[in-house]
């Protein structure tokens, strides 16, 4: 590459040195970029997480204050949404998509260029959130969980507007990149890629960039007016003044509830490539699938409330709620059924991202049978705020969007890198990392079943084998990742040579182009555009 | 050709842009939305102090005196307002249609004026709207001298339509500093002030 500097202009070889990445415009630059961002935030969260259990490993108060303790259950739910599995599902809109339909880049690269550098400044606001109570003034850490609920964050100290700054440039950082993505999407297929052609995680993330420019603006509101009710006087949550604590859970829950789907999304639309390649066989009832995301999308909308049953809500309020969350099992429903279906009487081979795709298929229903519990009034009331939440929620979004990311970069690594990862490798880090999750929340459900609240720093000494049991599970998982790691700079550094279609059974139904590219691709692909038969 | 896909391009994100827009104006139009949907729907709201008698209630009510509901008084003070508050009675029976009178004395123990707001609440809240208050402390900001005490009487009227499986009811009140400064010096952990909490809970 650096020797065409002579003739370089920008159709040909990359530009060199740090203002390649600085001033990128190009899809897979970015994309590579946004999924580094994401691996680093993924071992920042996951240290807060390790703290998190080390503290819950026994019972009284071993190494964090209360304060703090709470700072990182905050950070670890703001980092891990925010800053890892929002910017990875980025990154491989970016890497992928444009690839996929045919496309030379995304359609506004300047402003995908800007939404991938406005990430580092927002973490590097939220870090400075974690530090803020360590200098003088700076009061007390931010302690209120990523609800971020009034009144305790209206009295939380000066990380608290440093959080609400987090929020505000991370949202317009995936705000810009919805954007791009969906007038890619929609302008940018080459000729003939019609709607009922596109690869299924394209459509995915077209319904993800759609929901998130629908609620994303609406918590950017949310924190504005929290912001507001701490330094300029208004009432909009404060009670005293006239406000209601209740209507900033309805502004967060608005976003909060759609924001699982936009985390969940896109890993089904990548198991929507992995399970068909695995299974040589083309996506089964690929249409409905489309429409059942659809369904889910449309209904995501309009169940917030069910995260606020225990606020005082009337009965038919909640009956409404309640119905309207049970209805969405029936599409999440349709999408395992699809999988399981594309994988029936497949030729089905175990490489990687299948065994993660069988995995999620078996842990995220788990979770839609624990969503159901939770979802029916009377027993929520029970289950509210335990740790039978915090098992639900984790068994939905680590194989509902973590794991799916892993299949995908599993799945694509060859494309990306052009060389093979270690198959054994990837195979250790696959069975370690699923039974040290399951170690780690699996017991969840019974200590919250049991009574043991969440989000407090200390707990009764009934509940210290559950919770044993789950810090060696997490310190287990927390470990694998370092595998993970290694597999990265593994395939990165060199490998087996990948072909240009290094899955065999890749080419079934709804295939995306990028297996048509070499592997890996040209820093410039499809200048012109390929015709989809 | 390529003119005409940048154009497109460009319209798209305007529409996204625009629709980006719309929603944060959305949340801000929530705000009156929703206390539209509450006084609708007849949900209490901290700021509606809704159960306000209107003459037409005071007017038109017939003393029940076959059946009798029984009232507690909470009084809660929120995070380390230091004010005492005390209601004369804990509880008491009363018949619907019948206007009562309950003294509630206020004593700010704080060495500064404290202007405070009381937010009221019934629990089952689903006899809110039969809680007709024609006095209440609640109605607007209370404001106390350092040391002072002051006498506020409350009264109110039950509706006689309220149901009959309700035979008790709550009136609880939290008392809330409107000073935003006031409030915020609070330690969370509650080290440095320990909050004068005072609770006369009835039942």
């Amino acid at each position: 590459m650096t020797t065409a500097v002579a003739h370089d202009d920008h159709h040909h070889g990359a530009p060199s040195g740090i203002k390649r990445w600085l001033f990128s415009t190009n899809h897979k630059d970015i994309g590579t970029m946004y999924l580094i961002f994401a691996l680093v935030m993924l071992f920042l969260g996951g240290g807060a997480a390790m703290l998190i259990r080390a503290e819950l490993y026994m019972p009284g108060l071993q190494i964090l204050d209360p304060d703090t303790y709470n700072n990182m259950v905050t950070n670890h739910a703001l980092i891990m949404v925010f800053g890892v599995v929002m910017p990875a599902a980025a990154g491989m809109a970016n890497w992928m998509i444009p690839m996929m339909i045919g496309a030379p880049d995304m359609a506004l690269p300047r402003l995908n260029n800007l939404s991938f550098w406005l990430l580092p400044f927002g973490a590097a606001m939220l870090i400075i959130s974690m530090f803020a109570p360590y200098f003088p003034g700076g009061g007390t850490a931010v302690n209120t969980g990523w609800t971020l609920y009034p009144p305790l964050s209206i009295q939380a100290g000066m990380g608290m507007d440093f959080t609400i700054f987090t929020i505000h440039i991370l949202g317009i950082s995936s705000i810009l990149a919805s954007i791009n993505i969906v007038t890619t999407i929609v302008n940018m297929r080459a000729p003939g890629m019609s709607w009922f052609k596109l690869p299924l995680f394209v459509w995915a993330w077209l319904l993800t960039g759609l929901l998130l420019i629908m609620v994303m603006p609406v918590l950017a509101g949310g924190v504005t007016m929290l912001l507001f009710d701490r330094h300029f006087g208004t009432a909009f949550f404060d009670a005293a003044g006239g406000g209601d604590p209740v209507l900033f859970q309805h502004l967060f829950w608005f976003f909060g509830h759609p924001e699982v789907y936009v985390l969940l999304l896109p890993s089904i639309g990548i198991l929507g490539m992995v399970v068909p390649t695995f299974s040589r066989k083309p996506l089964f009832a690929y249409k409905p699938l489309v429409y059942s995301m659809m369904c889910l999308t449309a209904l995501g909308m309009v169940v917030w409330a069910h995260h606020q049953y225990t606020v005082g809500m009337s009965q038919t309020v909640t009956t409404y709620f309640m119905i309207g969350t049970i209805l969405i099992s029936i599409p999440v429903g349709y999408m395992l059924f699809s999988f399981i279906f594309t994988m029936w009487r497949g030729s089905m081979s175990f490489e990687t991202p299948m065994l993660f795709a069988v995995a999620i298929v078996l842990m995220f229903s788990f979770a839609g049978v624990t969503g159901v519990m939770l979802a029916v009034v009377p027993a929520d009331l029970q289950y509210h705020d335990t740790y039978f939440v915090v098992a639900h929620f984790h068994y939905a979004l680590i194989p509902g969007a973590l794991f799916g990311i892993y299949a995908g970069t599993f799945y694509w690594l060859p494309k990306w890198t052009g060389h093979m990862y270690n198959e054994r490798l990837g195979k250790i880090f696959f069975w370690w990392t699923t039974i040290s999750f399951n170690m780690t929340f699996f017991v969840q459900h019974f200590s919250g079943l049991a009574g043991m609240p969440r989000r407090i720093v200390d707990y009764s000494p009934i509940y210290m084998e559950f919770n044993v049991i789950s810090s060696i599970g997490a310190f287990a998982f927390g470990l694998s990742h370092l595998l993970f790691l290694y597999i990265i700079i593994q395939t990165v550094r060199g490998g087996k040579k990948a072909g240009d279609k290094p899955w065999d059974g890749a080419q079934v139904g709804t295939p995306g182009l990028e297996w048509t590219l070499s592997s890996p691709p040209p820093f410039h692909s499809f200048e012109t555009p390929p015709l989809v038969k | 050709m390529k003119q005409e896909g940048v154009k497109s391009n460009k319209r798209l994100a305007v529409i996204l842009a625009g629709t980006v827009v719309a929603m944060f104006g959305f949340g801000f139009a929530v705000v009156p939305l929703y206390s539209l949907i509450c006084d609708v729907s007849g949900i209490n709201r901290a700021n509606s102090n809704s159960g306000r008698a209107t003459v037409a209630d005071y007017m038109s009510s017939q003393v029940d005196n076959s059946r009798t509901v029984k009232v507690g008084f909470d009084i809660t003070m929120n995070a380390g307002l230091q004010w005492q508050v005390e209601s004369e009675l804990q509880a008491m029976d009363i018949h619907p249609g019948k206007v009562y009178t309950v003294d509630f004395v206020a004593t700010n123990h704080a060495d500064h004026t404290i202007v405070a707001q009381a937010v009221p609440g019934i629990t089952p809240w689903q006899a809110t709207e039969f809680f007709n208050k024609i006095e209440c402390f609640c109605f607007s900001q209370q404001t106390l001298a350092a040391g002072e005490s002051r006498h506020m009487p409350l009264r109110f009227i039950l509706n006689g339509n309220l149901p009959q499986q309700y035979e008790r009811l709550t009136l609880s009140y939290t008392f809330m500093d409107t000073d935003r400064q006031d409030s915020l010096q609070i330690d969370t952990d509650g080290h440095e002030i320990i909050p004068k909490q005072q609770t006369a809970t009835a039942l």
